[in-house]
């Protein structure tokens, strides 16, 4: 809180957001009671549906956006207060914000000469910058006569080339083709592992998060859903939203009759499954359950799964190196299972009756949206 | 559909039509659609636009009226040697005898008596006088009894005059239009200081447009600011009260200024009221430069404002956050980001205003009085009433069109006319 003395606290927490909201009618919370931590040097994503408050935070740490309530500090000093010139934050946008009347050189010196910095650094600067992202060449041109990939480097070399505590990047592949989009997500990977500046990313594209991040926020609804890891978070989610959102899902839901220390057992339509209580209310609450699609084992050999059903088979889908296959299991149509496309594989033809099981650590018992 | 394969060098279409030709046809519909939905337009501006200018240029330099009406005294002038000191000779004096008498009976001598009174002084009277008695006389010596009418013709000038102004075109307009005139020995000179009217006139005109245009673009610009990033509601609001005056008469706004401004006007009478001015020291804000500078501005501002709004749509506020994250001020980023890139914008309103302004009529008329009078004023004043003179005015015209293409031509050169956004 304000009253820290930069001494006590751990200074790896380099960005905090400590209870901070936001609400720009007066009458919704865009963020709501927003507390997180940010260490020094790491790749954080924010990751979420559109309008979940994402681009809120940003420019709320850019100091584009003052916060309703609460307060954020950058490297300990409280920053609610400071204009966004004085942050030295850089940021790179959606649509790039190169400034078009500038050559890419100019770009990139305009933060340096607002600094006043003098002239040999600004040039070793530039061009340090530009052979960072491959672009040494380009300086000469303008921000038209690039391609959108090499704008996109333009300007994650301008938000870098003044050495800023922060790095801030709202989408910033989000108007590019998904080849260039991968191939630069690995760039933007590669050159924050070099620099060790920390970024803080935004995106709506779970796999870009997955790909990039060390950790990940995953936001819905201006609430942080949960913090952690990218493995983390696809195998342990901790709440419906989570599991749904990252990965592809299977959701089951029912009500739970015993708990068991960490696992519990819940009745669903077609018989009880044993799973691990993660998020629930305790004896008959309601629950959903999240098991992901390549955990579900086809036809088990007897006694390997605890938990076996019916299954119909409704669609196949062919797909290389797994089939997807789509059954219908205990009232839910849209069941899904992958099928490794591994030596002896099953082989399926839709409308056959089949048993699908599961172990009791795959099937996570999460709290019921709704 | 056709398909287009190789036979020998060209490209032909699946049944043997080159592919060239097969590619007109089915463009001659859309080609002949197009030009069917210009032309009634073309045939418009035409009539309306393009004759009229060359109408215009013709008349700048237009001189048939001597010939017309003198037609035996310009063949006779021919053998006249105008550098031998001595008066035409009896054939020209019969000539110009039977032409003026003509030209009573057929009531068209007071046009070249007009027209020669143009350039020179007295020649208007000398021409009524002897055009009346003209008439009278029917034999020789021609000569004796005109220098008996008038002995102004004894004045070789004049005949040097007659004999300059023979041919079907002339200079004389545009000299006049540049304060020039010929000296009676036929060489050009500027004319005395105080007789230079046109000269002063372009340059207030030049000056004035010039200085409306600074004023509509200092006036606009927070405005237009204003309009690109208020939020939608308010924004269209204001975009309503910017283009109110488009729905208003310009006569009704260009005199609602003169209620305003003249000595008994709602402004005067204000300051008289809170005791800022005495009754008697009212201020003159009418029917001189002030008040022209004042209107015009008033009503050619939004010509700037709506090139420099769209322009300024353009933008995405991005610029100007990209620019403060980059650290620079809210000043400098303003400066630096967000102008340069509204310079298209300022460049096609500026050369909007001023371009309507060097040629505006109307407000000047009303409120300009002698000293706020703009060039238009003058070319309308010569296109009709006692001072009718469609040459001068013709040539001040044409000197306002070259104007104004120098102008568009330097626009061009230094911001590059692809780069105008109007609205
Ligand atoms: N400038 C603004 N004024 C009013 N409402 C806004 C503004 N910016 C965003 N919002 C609202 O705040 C919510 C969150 O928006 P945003 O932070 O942009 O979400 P995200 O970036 O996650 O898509 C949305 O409902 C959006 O409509
Ligand atoms: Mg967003």
């Amino acid at each position: 809180m304000a009253e820290h003395v930069t001494g006590q606290v751990n200074t790896d927490h380099y960005v905090r957001f400590v209870d901070v909201q936001k609400s720009y009618d007066g009458e919704t919370l865009v963020v709501k009671n927003l507390n997180l931590e940010i260490e020094r040097g790491e790749f954080l994503t924010m990751l979420g549906p559109s309008g979940s408050g994402k681009t809120t935070c940003l420019m709320m740490l850019a100091g584009f956006e003052p916060a309703t309530h609460g307060e954020i500090f950058l490297d300990e000093n409280p920053i609610n207060n400071v204009a966004p010139h004085k942050r030295d934050i850089g940021m790179v946008f959606q649509n790039y914000a190169l400034f078009p009347h500038m050559t890419v050189a100019e770009n990139l010196l305009f933060p340096l000469q607002v600094r006043g910095m003098n002239k040999s650094e600004q040039a070793r600067r530039v061009k340090n910058a530009l052979d960072m992202v491959e672009l040494g060449a380009f300086g000469g041109r303008r921000p038209a006569q690039l391609s959108g990939g090499q704008q996109q480097r333009v300007a994650v070399a301008r938000a870098l080339v003044f050495d800023p505590k922060l790095v801030l990047m709202d989408e910033p592949l989000g108007a590019l083709d998904k080849q260039l989009r991968e191939q630069m997500q690995y760039e933007i990977k590669h050159i924050h592992e070099k620099l060790g500046v920390t970024v803080v990313y935004v995106t709506h594209d779970q796999s870009e998060a997955l790909t990039m991040s060390n950790r990940i926020a995953v936001f819905n609804d201006g609430v942080v859903q949960q913090l952690a890891a990218p493995d983390a978070l696809y195998e342990a989610p901790e709440n419906a939203f989570v599991a749904q959102f990252i990965g592809e899902n299977n959701t089951l839901s029912g009500k739970v009759s015993s708990v068991n220390g960490s696992t519990c057992t819940v009745d669903i339509e077609g018989g009880s499954t044993t799973a691990l209580a993660v998020n629930i209310d305790g004896i008959g609450s309601a629950t959903s359950m999240s098991l992901r699609p390549e955990r579900v084992t086809v036809n088990p050999p007897n006694g390997q799964c605890p938990n076996l059903f019916d299954a119909r088979v409704q669609e196949l889908i062919y797909l290389g190196d797994h089939m997807r296959t789509r059954m219908s299991v205990c009232g839910n149509d849209e069941f899904i299972v992958k099928i490794p496309n591994a030596a002896g594989h099953v082989h399926l033809v839709p409308g056959a009756n089949v048993k699908v099981g599961w172990q009791t650590e795959d099937c996570r018992a999460l709290d019921s949206p709704s | 559909m056709a398909q287009a394969e190789m036979t020998g060098d060209m490209m032909r279409t699946a049944d043997g039509v080159p592919l060239k030709l097969a590619l007109e046809r089915a463009l001659f519909r859309s080609r002949l659609r197009a030009v069917m939905l210009v032309a009634p337009l073309f045939f418009f501006l035409l009539i309306t636009f393009v004759l009229p200018i060359f109408d215009m240029l013709f008349r700048s330099v237009e001189n048939n009226i001597v010939a017309d009406i003198l037609p035996r005294t310009v063949v006779a002038i021919e053998a006249w040697d105008e550098t031998s000191g001595e008066l035409p000779g009896e054939a020209v004096f019969e000539a110009i005898v039977k032409d003026m008498a003509d030209g009573k009976r057929d009531k068209t001598l007071g046009r070249v008596a007009r027209r020669l009174n143009f350039e020179k002084s007295g020649m208007a009277s000398l021409f009524r006088k002897s055009g009346r008695k003209a008439p009278k006389i029917t034999e020789a010596p021609y000569r004796e009894q005109l220098l008996k009418i008038d002995k102004r013709w004894s004045d070789i000038d004049l005949w040097k005059l007659i004999k300059r102004e023979k041919g079907a075109f002339t200079k004389s307009h545009f000299l006049a239009a540049a304060d020039m005139q010929y000296t009676p020995d036929g060489s050009i000179e500027m004319r005395p200081e105080n007789r230079q009217i046109y000269t002063n006139l372009f340059g207030r005109t030049l000056w004035l447009s010039g200085l409306i245009t600074v004023l509509c673009l200092l006036l606009a610009y927070p405005v237009a600011y204003l309009l690109a990033t208020l939020p939608l509601r308010t924004s269209n609001l204001l975009m309503v009260l910017v283009l109110l005056p488009f729905w208003t008469s310009l006569l009704v706004r260009t005199t609602s200024w003169i209620a305003l401004l003249q000595t008994q006007g709602v402004i005067n009478d204000l300051l008289v009221g809170i005791g800022l001015i005495d009754d008697d020291s009212r201020l003159q804000m009418i029917h001189n430069q002030f008040g022209t500078v004042v209107a015009m501005t008033h009503i050619l501002l939004p010509f700037m404002i709506l090139p420099l709004y769209s322009v300024m749509k353009t933008i995405p506020p991005s610029y100007m956050r990209a620019a403060r994250s980059l650290g620079a001020t809210p000043f400098t980023a303003f400066v630096k980001i967000y102008m340069p890139n509204t310079v298209a914008g300022v460049g096609a309103g500026s050369i909007l205003v001023f371009i309507l302004a060097i040629g505006y009529y109307i407000t000047p008329a009303l409120v300009g009085g002698r000293t706020g009078s703009l060039i238009s004023n003058f070319i309308a004043s010569f296109i009709s009433g006692s001072t009718q003179n469609w040459g001068l005015a013709a040539a001040l015209g044409v000197m306002l069109l070259a104007i104004v293409l120098v102008l568009y031509f330097l626009y061009d050169k230094i911001v590059g006319i692809n780069n105008m956004k109007l609205g």
